[in-house]
């Protein structure tokens, strides 16, 4: 496969709080033959409170970026934080279907932004460039104890007609990317539910409530893992679990992973390299049965054949099954 | 030659932005021009008289009049020049109200506009031939497309009016969507029972020749004298040996072909009979389903059918029919639950559409009318019903209402504590359209006495917890959201243009709506007629209609039929095509492009090729006209002649 190149915006809260995305992504992506280009002196996407306040000024900020981007080798950009990204492309939108805006944004900045770059989130090149099957073909670990439910928040994909990618409502692409590495994923009705992290600091009591409805909502249907794609919701669900057992008298203790983080495990990374010692609520419990595919699949035969002898009425319901998911595997 | 020019003032629809007085004015400098007045109504009686007197008193030749769109009173004054005694293709009207008065609010630049029309009128109706219609044989026979109940209301009317009628249904049963329903609002009668006796009176009608499981697969003709083909589909069972025993059905081994009468509530037998009242009552075969055509063998129907009447080698048939008028009943479709993701776009089992509901709901179907819910069969205790899932959805491409839905949402809420008296009905709502008669009585009833609970606001979200279904809203009138744990979810999905509508209006040369719904002549006063004479409209292929509405269309398409066949011979409109042979080079690019097939070739005695227009078929659409390299075929009434000279009359001033 012929190296891809992309630029790579990482935002503020993957040099902050979100460290352990931008080093698992960036792992992820070497895996998968990608080279993320860094964008020479980028500054803040404009998802500040600039949006609230003045839209020019705020696509100003944006498009400062995309300018960078513009004079780069490739004019697509991967953007792993969703707040960034939807800063990004409705600049770009805004500048390159409204002249007299373009006109006002370009105003105030240096070198102008002629509306050729092309932005995408970390999830839709994973998903829509590289493909299902490149990514399955890179997997060398199973994680048999994993079930996750994939929560994409409240902006990966909406607005459609901004975010242009995946379902507004049933997005599938997480599931999509975590299933081909082999690991059960469960269907989830809050994959989009508002988890109230943009009042995290004035209304805590509203935040708590919406929180744990996702999080009860992911234990109901059983799963023990819940996977993101946004530095907020990761922070709101880890972070604040504890806060949500207090205040609403529950008691979870689900991890909250990026899914680059799952894909890195899947690949053989250690839980080191994917720094997977930033999570608040601890995933080891989750990943002590790490197994390399080549043995799983051998113990999954093992397990078939035991299962065969006794039972041979279940014999033709069984066997097509176990070789699919070893294949799968 | 003495033209006569007369301004409408159309009350103050052209007169208050229009000088009428000045254009008339204007038109007295034209040359030819003998005689014009502007006047307040020119289409009522005195109106009319005026134009009648002026031509007496004048010996007017030519009538302009500028006034309203042709589409409106053309017929009118063609009329009454025909009575002064002049030729009805003298007269030439100017659209100074559509084209003009009403469009721009500069006075000074409307009048000067209509100046310019009224005489570019002029300088056609210069130029204007007298035109004679010659009259054709009408055959009196109808084709009604479509079996439900306008279809049928058109059928038996036209039948009992003594017309022979060719009834063509695209499904294997006649009954239609009313068929599938369990009661009818608002005087909660049995469906089946009310269409049963007339579904019966259709198919015994000496006069009706029915074709079920048959599509109209072409249409050639005009007004009077209409050949259609019909496509007989292959049901694979001979419908002249099946008895409607039912025995194919009982032994079928496939039981998970898709029920299209049940919508998919349950699975049906790959030969069935789509329900215990169908008329005709035959089996047909699901090639999508059956092993003898998926896996090539199983022959079980053929081994049981008493009769023989199995036939797996059976083609589709296509028969002729010749008619003289087509009322078309087409019907409506309904979105399917794909269409709302955030209602679970049909992933869940349990959140349903109320036309699935309507079957479960009815004794002859799949549950046998006990109300259970799809997932686990068990009876809901709790449902809740969204109205306009879809409807006055502009995001969804249905800005309009449907109609029907709040209707029949109050009746199932009464239908289901009927059934299950512990049950509680909740209906989720925009507003309450209710406005038929004894309609908004029957909303209320099932508020007050039947306990449904409604609460104002569109539903977000529906999504699973546990075995329940949560719905959740908003209630617009608390301002609040709102959440209810659901056993059964009901969706009143839009509807919308039957599937394949736009396909069959071009080929029955009529227009459809951008939702693809036929239009009507006239909104008000022409409303089953379209703009196809010969062809007429009938029910919810015009747009969202319930039974009464759909009943009366049907009688009223019927009525419109039988006043065209009242007459034995038709006239028709010299406004078509003539090739002038002198300057035909017989190139007959002409037959190619007319879309009517109403050019063909002809060989004059000296053995030169020409093109020959035939005169019953043209609809006179011009487009030979501009085919044709050396201008030898010529739109009558429209020639280029006549059309140069109007656009002469602009460009010289």
């Amino acid at each position: 496969m012929a190296e891809k190149e992309y630029a790579y915006y990482s935002g503020c809260s993957l040099e902050g709080t979100a460290k352990e995305y931008d080093t698992s992504l960036r792992l992820v992506m070497k895996t998968l033959g990608v080279k993320l280009a860094e964008i020479p002196d980028w500054s803040c996407c404009g998802s500040t409170p600039a949006h609230t306040v003045d839209h020019v000024f705020a696509a100003a900020l944006a498009a400062r970026n995309l300018a960078i981007i513009e004079k780069m080798n490739t004019h697509t950009v991967t953007v792993p934080c969703p707040s960034c990204l939807t800063v990004l492309k409705k600049a770009h939108i805004g500048m390159t279907t409204d002249e007299s805006f373009k006109n006002e944004v370009n105003a105030l900045l240096d070198e102008p932004y002629e509306g050729k770059v092309t932005a995408k989130s970390s999830l839709q090149v994973i998903y829509e460039d590289i493909g299902l099957e490149a990514i399955a073909d890179r997997v060398t670990h199973a994680l048999p104890d994993l079930k996750v439910v994939a929560y994409y928040g409240c902006i990966l994909n909406r607005p459609p007609d901004i975010a242009q990618f995946d379902d507004p409502e049933n997005p599938v692409a997480m599931d999509k990317v975590i299933s081909a590495l082999g690991i059960e994923v469960l269907d989830y009705a809050f994959k989009t539910e508002c988890c109230g992290a943009a009042f995290g600091v004035p209304k805590r009591a509203m935040v708590n409530e919406l929180t744990h409805k996702i999080l009860s909502m992911a234990i109901d249907v059983g799963a023990n893992c819940i996977a993101v794609a946004c530095p907020l919701c990761q922070q709101n669900l880890d972070l604040r679990q504890e806060q949500v057992n207090q205040t609403m008298g529950s008691s979870f203790n689900i991890p909250v992973l990026y899914f680059t983080q799952i894909m890195g495990l899947a690949y053989g990374y250690s839980p080191d390299d994917l720094e997977m010692d930033k999570l608040v609520v601890g995933a080891d419990h989750l990943i002590r049965s790490r197994i390399p595919v080549e043995e799983y699949r051998k113990m999954k035969e093992a397990e078939a054949a035991a299962a065969k002898k006794p039972a041979k009425a279940k014999e033709m319901k069984e066997e097509p099954k176990e070789t699919a998911k070893a294949e799968e595997n | 030659m003495r033209v006569g020019v007369f301004i409408c003032h159309c009350g103050n629809n052209i007169a208050g932005t229009v000088d009428v007085a000045r254009v008339a004015a204007e038109m007295r400098k034209l040359p030819g021009v003998v005689y014009a007045t502007n006047y307040m109504y020119t289409c009522s009686e005195p109106g009319q008289e005026e134009i009648k007197q002026a031509i007496r008193k004048e010996g007017l030749d030519r009538i302009v009049v500028a006034a309203c769109s042709p589409r409106m009173h053309e017929n009118t004054f063609r009329k009454t020049i025909e009575k002064a005694g002049l030729n009805r293709y003298f007269l030439e009207m100017a659209n100074i109200r559509e084209h003009i008065s009403w469009i721009g609010e500069d006075k000074e630049l409307n009048t000067n506009k209509a100046i310019e029309a009224v005489k570019m009128a002029v300088a056609k109706v210069m130029n204007n031939k007298p035109l004679y219609s010659s009259s054709f044989k009408v055959n009196k026979r109808v084709l009604v497309i479509g079996g439900g109940v306008a279809g049928m209301q058109a059928a038996l009317d036209c039948a009992d009016g003594g017309l022979d009628v060719v009834l063509v249904e695209k499904s294997p049963s006649i009954g239609g969507m009313m068929s599938r329903l369990d009661k009818t609002f608002p005087t909660i009668d049995c469906s089946i029972c009310i269409l049963g006796p007339k579904m019966v009176d259709v198919v015994q009608h000496e006069k009706i020749k029915l074709y079920a499981y048959s599509e109209i697969d072409e249409i050639k003709g005009y007004v009077g004298n209409y050949q259609i083909k019909i496509r007989k589909k292959a049901t694979y069972v001979d419908w002249s040996k099946c008895t409607g025993c039912g025995a194919c059905m009982e032994k079928c081994p496939t039981r998970n072909a898709y029920d299209h009468f049940n919508f998919g509530v349950a699975t049906t037998r790959a030969i069935n009979i789509p329900f215990p009242q169908a008329i005709p009552k035959k089996a047909k075969i699901d090639p999508e389903f059956c092993r003898q055509f998926t896996k090539g063998k199983c022959g079980v129907c053929a081994k049981i059918c008493p009769t023989g009447a199995i036939n797996y080698e059976m083609k589709d048939e296509i028969v002729a029919e010749d008619v003289g008028a087509i009322i078309v009943a087409t019907g409506y479709g309904l979105f399917d639950l794909d269409k709302f993701p955030e209602y679970g776009a049909g992933r869940y089992p349990d959140v349903i559409t109320g036309i699935q509901y309507e079957r479960i709901l009815n004794a002859s179907g799949p549950t046998s009318g006990h109300i259970l819910r799809p997932s686990d069969q068990t009876e809901p205790k709790t449902v809740v019903f969204v109205s306009c899932a879809g409807s006055r959805d502009k995001s969804l491409g249905v800005p309009y209402c449907s109609n029907f839905c709040c209707m029949y949402i109050a009746k199932q809420a009464i239908l289901t504590k009927d059934h299950i008296p512990d049950s509680q009905s909740y209906v989720f709502y925009m507003d309450i359209r209710s406005n038929g008669k004894g309609y908004d009585e029957f909303t209320r009833r099932a508020q007050e006495e039947y306990g449904a609970k409604y609460i104002r606001g569109r539903v977000a979200k529906i999504y699973p917890k546990g075995k329940k279904m949560v719905v959740r809203g908003a209630d617009t009138l608390l301002g609040t959201q709102v959440e209810v744990e659901a056993d059964l979810v009901v969706l009143a999905t839009a509807v919308i243009s039957a599937p394949g509508a736009a396909g069959m209006a071009e080929k029955l040369h009529i227009s459809y709506d951008t939702f693809g719904f036929y239009v009507e002549s006239h909104p008000k006063l022409r409303p089953v007629e379209t703009n196809t004479s010969g062809v007429y409209l009938a029910g919810a292929c015009q747009g969202p209609k319930d039974i009464p509405a759909s009943v009366g269309q049907g009688s009223a398409a019927a009525s419109k039929v039988l006043s065209l066949f009242s007459k034995d011979m038709l006239e028709s409109d010299p406004a078509i095509a003539q090739v002038n042979i002198n300057a035909c080079v017989g190139c007959l690019k002409c037959v190619k492009t007319c879309p009517f097939q109403a050019i063909k070739e002809e060989v004059l005695r000296n053995g030169r090729k020409v093109a020959k227009v035939i005169e019953t078929v043209c609809a006179g659409c011009g487009v030979c006209t501009s085919t044709c390299p050396c201008g030898a075929i010529q739109l009558q009434h429209f020639t280029d002649n006549q059309l140069l000279a109007e656009v002469n009359a602009i460009c010289q001033s």
